[in-house]
């Protein structure tokens, strides 16, 4: 069969999501982030939602999302998102606003702000990024980082006499009563893939709808600061992440 | 028409004016001497009338990042905090300046520094005029001396914000904050509709909107060559502030052998002190700095040639008259008279330290 008789449009089976652009992404290889992206621009897309949606910036890894998801975007100072966030949905109740963030971000310097926007059932979605490193930074210890788990600022292993334990921020905000959806993901696999799409899809649709806050937490590598390859990366995630950060939904109401 | 007059506080007027000139959010925080902000804008129930949000933050940091967040979308958003609380917004504030959006911050001052005393003070000059957090930016600084310039520059501060897309602060302390005295109360303009928003302000995120590019609200620029443009079209700015912006009031000033520069609750205290002074023949002024940046260099400069000497009356221990020495560069002398932590001082202690260290 000729290549030319194959490239028609009825047998296309696989799209670059409208809404991503063609910025090359500063991403390192193997990285979560890029596949995250994907999604959340695939379902702004699917709801028909580009011209009302405002997406919040974190500082980390992730700072410059804004380059590569064609929507308007706020760009925040570390770990403020969710109240930028807060106040754009107060303010344009009408429109769908997200944050994405990472485990230093949400989970450290941002904690008030996660807690008390997930506490005040705000309208909005928090995609959180838990990779148990500072990527951007160059590998320091996370509040998310595991037990043993070895990074620039722990470099004999996390030890919680001097260093407390990895903090399971998800759990902690499914007990919230603002929060109506509580859900850890990963995109390590197709099958993966598919699910986290279908949670954010549920998340975004929670917002619009008015049921108060929904996080979804990506369990993530960090291939370069975990000094792996993406696949052992990977399979280092499934062995001593999910056993920490188990997935699956912790809250849906 | 008939004016409508109400005795009130200054932060109940701070509250009135917010709501009536069409303001879209407020995001706060409790402290004193500044809680009556926010209490009376819960009384006001806005949401109910005009539409205006009113929110109550977890922190004064999260209440300026809402306010970063607000401003973004293009509306009109304010918070207001005291000397401690303004500490904690350093950091917002910067990121607004850095960003280019408009908003009105206010700051009822009390003395410190730390924890300090919730008694009023004027020792955040520096930082509401020098800078405050990080980065070479300016903050539009107004200083109102009545509760009737509490309420009317509300509207001022959200004005020359969004004029030139650049924070204002009401720079006040806790005796105008409290204190009551008659208002007129500004009339009612209504708050933007999207649409004006929109032609008004098309950087505003508001959703991307078929045919224009996304909008992306940062400070963010890691090439240096660019963020070195963003900073000289910052100072372009900021000089074009200085020239067309600048406010002040002159109380006795014509025929003065002496001048005394004070703002805020301290000058109104010192027109009591002129007119002792001239019952008593002497020939003292008040220049009443409105606009504390940009700073009224030129007009107190040209008062160097004309009077025997200057001073400047603040509740601190020295910091207004830093700006007013660089004006007259050396030509008068100038002295500093103050005090501080919460106490504050009588006319005629005004008038005695006039005396000793001018005449």
């Amino acid at each position: 069969m000729d290549i030319n008789e194959i490239i028609k449009p009825e047998n296309l089976v696989y799209d670059k999501p409208r809404l991503m652009n063609d910025n090359p992404m500063h991403y390192c290889p193997g990285c979560s982030h890029g596949v995250i992206h994907k999604l959340i621009a695939e379902v702004i897309d699917e709801m028909g939602m580009e011209e009302k949606t405002i997406g919040i910036a974190p500082v980390g890894c992730a700072v410059f999302a804004y380059n590569y998801i064609d929507i308007d975007w706020e760009e925040a100072a570390h770990g403020r998102a969710p109240a930028i966030a807060t106040a754009i949905k107060r303010l344009n109740p009408e429109k769908m606003v997200f944050t994405y963030q990472g485990d230093g971000d949400l989970a450290a310097i941002g904690t008030a702000e996660t807690i008390h926007a997930c506490n005040r059932g705000e309208n909005i979605v928090i995609v959180f990024v838990n990779n148990a490193i500072y990527g951007m930074t160059g590998g320091q210890m996370a509040p998310t980082t595991l037990e043993g788990m070895v990074t620039a600022t722990c470099p004999y292993g996390r030890d919680v006499e001097l260093n407390g334990y990895p903090l399971k921020i998800s759990n902690l905000v499914a007990q919230l009563d603002g929060t109506c959806y509580v859900t850890r993901q990963s995109v390590h696999t197709a099958a993966a893939v598919k699910k986290a799409k279908k949670a954010l899809r549920q998340a975004f649709e929670n917002s619009m709808n008015k049921k108060g806050a929904s996080l979804v937490e990506f369990v993530s590598t960090c291939n370069s600061g975990w000094k792996m390859s993406p696949d052992a990366a990977n399979k280092w995630m499934e062995e001593h992440m999910f056993a920490k950060y188990p997935l699956g939904d912790l809250k849906n109401v | 028409m008939t004016e409508e007059v109400k005795l009130m506080k200054g932060n109940e007027a701070i509250a009135h004016a917010a709501v009536r000139c069409g303001a879209d959010g407020y995001f706060g925080y409790p402290i004193t001497p500044q809680s009556e902000i926010m209490e009376t804008l819960m009384e006001l129930k806005p949401w109910e009338t005009t539409g205006m949000v009113v929110l109550q933050a977890e922190s004064e940091v999260a209440a300026i990042n809402m306010v970063y967040g607000g401003a973004g979308t293009g509306k009109a958003v304010m918070t207001s905090s005291s000397s401690p609380g303004v500490s904690l917004k350093q950091e917002g504030i910067s990121y607004i300046a850095g960003a280019e959006l408009p908003c009105l911050i206010v700051n009822v001052m009390r003395g410190g520094p730390g924890l300090g005393t919730i008694q009023p003070s004027q020792a955040d000059y520096f930082q509401a005029v020098k800078g405050g957090g990080h980065g070479d930016y300016r903050l539009i600084t107004l200083a109102p001396a009545s509760v009737q310039e509490m309420a009317d520059f509300v509207a001022l501060g959200f004005d020359l914000a969004f004029k030139y897309c650049n924070p204002a602060m009401i720079l006040a302390d806790g005796i105008i904050g409290q204190m009551m005295e008659k208002v007129v109360l500004p009339p009612f303009r209504p708050r933007r509709t999207e649409e004006e928003i929109r032609t008004q302000m098309p950087w505003a995120v508001q959703g991307k909107t078929a045919g224009r590019k996304r909008n992306v609200i940062t400070s963010l620029e890691l090439e240096p060559a660019k963020m070195e443009e963003n900073n000289i079209r910052f100072q372009t700015k900021y000089k074009e502030i200085e020239k067309a912006e600048v406010r002040y009031e002159e109380i006795g000033c014509e025929d003065a052998d002496y001048l005394i520069i004070a703002f805020g609750s301290m000058a109104r205290i010192c027109q009591k002190t002129i007119e002792m002074a001239r019952a008593e023949g002497l020939k003292i002024g008040l220049l009443r700095p409105i606009t504390l940046w940009p700073f009224p260099t030129d007009i107190i400069s040209s008062y160097a040639d004309k009077v025997k000497g200057m001073i400047s009356v603040e509740l601190n221990a020295g910091q207004m008259v830093e700006d007013v020495r660089l004006a007259v560069n050396g030509r008068v002398k100038v002295e500093h008279f103050g005090r501080l932590g919460g106490i504050v001082p009588t006319p005629d202690e005004v008038l005695d330290a006039i005396k000793q260290k001018l005449l």
